[in-house]
């Protein structure tokens, strides 16, 4: 009963909207636009904060970096020809690490060699690390195995490749077995990694070394100290530079998620008491993860506010037109009182209408709003992702405007004294 | 008979900056069931007040008015509508259909704020049209008939709850003669029939055709006469 009636109220909205179809499409465009642009918004925000996520994800939430930084060269002798600069983190600091919350400790340290196999060369990182390495940072081997305790003690000459080399030395031939040159010693290729983007070691920061190298495999930490020691030397525009690294990074997993800050803080003043040169960094992904997700909202904030003042407009630009239907209804409405429509019955005629009118708006805006941020990944290469949530807040968000830009127009068409309104022309 | 409206003393005063209209100045009447009154004047004379108040879109400043057994003037704006809704059948001079609604939708109007289902208030819509001799109109537009065919179709529309008092303003000054005539004989018809009409015009001719006929000057009631009785010197101005 109450149902039909309602039916009929916004049957009528309809009618009188498509009465003037330009005046209802150009004011609908208003609201079609504002849901838009807050689920485009919103779904481009949610698509960079999902993947910075994943990426801090990836380095593991409970695990905590230690990172070898080359310090910037002020700090360092100004020794000119040949120089030896030594830096970052040390055996000493790897045993220094092991504080009861720490579950796991990896060691790492990489050189930058020439890997061939028959014709092909690539030239990548390879990374000394222990046989723990994939549990730890969460990447797995594809094929084969990755290192074993057997491989570690006995300082072998295997290898587990990155997957990118894996497919550049070995287009056709199963590499598992297979035997490839790094550097001038031979390695057998024991594995291969699964896909992921680069390790977390690079042992960045310095300006010369951020080849930004993805390509990767992975040796016995001891094979590596064996064959490559600890200088790594590397010639730059005549000069040549050596640099003595022990460690180029410790990657500590703690044994709860809650101990994760205790533990920072602890790994954090043990380094500081040892390397005053600033040499090393500490990275807590957790905490950048917190830090994200801060930035996150302070960008939905934003987005969502200027989305929100295109919807503001949108309503204000549904008032002005239903402040404009009212007054050109004025005779309609007199008539309506004089047969026994209560203001409340006025007032509720209005806002369904201006709410048939938003909320149609809404729904186009939401198929736009879905669109949009397809078209944004497909054409600009940005992650976007629309949820539920961002769709159902856009459509009450049409909804409510509706209801609350409708409201001032609804209430000058009920308060009209009926006798004016009559004899309105 | 019994009264199904009655007046009593009525006053209607506007306030104008500083000086107060007296637009009705105490004015009183009896309307019995089936009556057919006319109510004359000048324009300023205060029948348009009169015609406000007796349809219940306006209260009186001072005095009382009965409709069926319930005084109007202490009344707030939803009983007011609901009152005008279930008693009152308006007519009006420019016949005041809504434009974008059919026939029959512009006569289901006032049955739907009375609640009435969808379904009964098109069927006594139907019923009200084709009494009117328009049942071959209903899915039309207003804009779509003639001047007196839209006329039938406000009177259909006033007819449709069945209300105590027809109230027609100037029901014929938008019409031709002929026209104005058919319209006549439309609301005389149904007076015949036992519907109490109110007629507000300028038309001298109805005075010949209403049972009772109130002339008012300056918001005050100028002459009272009964169709048959002695008819007391008729002012002319």
């Amino acid at each position: 009963m109450i149902s039909t009636r309602f039916i009929q109220i916004v049957k009528l909205g309809l009618k009188s909207l498509l009465l003037h179809k330009l005046r209802s499409g150009l004011t609908m465009l208003g609201i079609v636009f504002g849901v838009c642009s807050v689920i485009a918004m919103l779904s481009i925000g949610e698509g960079a904060s999902q993947e910075a996520q994943d990426q801090i994800k990836r380095m593991g939430a409970s695990n905590i970096i230690v990172r070898s930084v080359k310090p910037t060269e002020d700090q360092t002798s100004t020794n000119q020809a040949s120089r030896v600069i030594m830096y970052g983190l040390t055996y000493e600091d790897a045993e220094r690490l092991n504080i009861p919350t720490v579950d796991v400790l990896v060691r790492m340290r990489e050189n930058q060699k020439d890997v061939r196999f028959r014709d092909r060369k690539v030239t990548c990182r390879v990374i000394g690390t222990v046989p723990w390495y994939p549990e730890v940072a969460n990447h797995e081997v594809a094929e084969g195995r990755f290192l074993t305790h057997i491989d570690f003690d006995n300082k072998t000459n295997v290898c587990v490749l990155g997957d990118s080399v894996a497919r550049a030395l070995f287009l056709f031939e199963d590499p598992i077995g297979q035997i490839i040159r790094v550097g001038s010693d031979y390695f057998r290729v024991a594995g291969v990694m699964e896909p992921k983007s680069a390790p977390a070691t690079q042992s960045g920061g310095g300006e010369s070394d951020a080849s930004g190298l993805t390509d990767f495999i992975f040796i016995p930490i001891t094979t590596a100290r064996t064959w490559f020691g600890v200088y790594n030397t590397k010639s730059s525009s005549g000069s040549r530079e050596t640099e003595y690294v022990e460690l180029h990074e410790l990657q500590v997993r703690v044994d709860d998620i809650r101990n994760v800050e205790a533990t920072a803080k602890v790994v954090r003043s043990t380094i500081d008491q040892f390397h005053k040169k600033d040499d090393v960094k500490v990275i807590v992904p957790l905490e950048l993860l917190a830090q994200a997700r801060e930035t996150q909202r302070i960008f939905n904030i934003v987005l969502g506010s200027i989305a929100g003042i295109s919807l503001l407009v949108g309503g204000i630009g549904i008032m002005n037109i239903m402040l404009a239907t009212v007054t050109e209804r004025t005779r309609e409405i007199g008539i309506r009182r004089a047969l026994g429509a209560k203001k409340a019955q006025v007032i509720t005629q209005f806002i369904v209408e201006t709410m048939v009118l938003s909320v149609t708006g809404g729904i186009l805006g939401i198929g736009l709003g879905v669109l949009v941020p397809k078209l944004v990944t497909h054409f600009a290469d940005m992650a976007t992702v629309v949820t539920a949530p961002t769709l159902m807040l856009a459509f009450g968000i049409s909804a409510a405007v509706g209801i609350i830009f409708g409201i001032y127009p609804a209430w000058r068409a009920a308060n009209m004294d009926p006798i004016d309104a009559l004899r309105h022309e | 008979m019994a009264a199904v409206a009655r007046i009593e003393n009525v006053k209607r005063h506007y306030r104008m900056g500083d000086n107060v209209v007296r637009a009705l100045d105490g004015v009183s009447a009896r309307f019995e069931e089936g009556d057919f009154w006319a109510i004359m004047g000048q324009s300023g004379s205060g029948k348009s007040t009169l015609l406000n108040l007796l349809g219940c879109l306006d209260r009186p400043t001072e005095g009382e008015y009965w409709i069926g057994d319930t005084e109007i003037s202490s009344l707030d704006d939803d009983t007011l509508s609901e009152i005008r809704g279930a008693r009152i059948g308006f007519v009006f001079q420019s016949f005041n259909l809504i434009p974008q609604l059919t026939i029959i939708e512009n006569v289901e109007v006032p049955l739907l704020y009375q609640g009435y289902a969808p379904r009964d208030s098109r069927e006594r819509a139907i019923e009200l049209v084709t009494m009117m001799g328009l049942g071959d109109r209903l899915t039309h537009r207003p804009t779509e008939l003639s001047g007196g065919q839209q006329q039938r179709v406000a009177i259909a529309r006033a007819l449709a709850n069945d209300p105590l008092i027809l109230l027609a303003d100037e029901p014929t000054g938008n019409l031709d003669s002929r026209t104005a005539r058919d319209i006549l004989d439309v609301l005389i018809g149904l007076n015949e029939r036992g519907k109490t009409l109110i007629v507000v015009t300028h038309d001298e001719g109805m005075s010949e055709l209403a049972e009772h006929t109130m002339r008012l000057r300056d918001g005050k009631v100028d002459s009272l006469t009964r169709r048959g009785a002695s008819a007391p010197a008729g002012d002319r101005a």
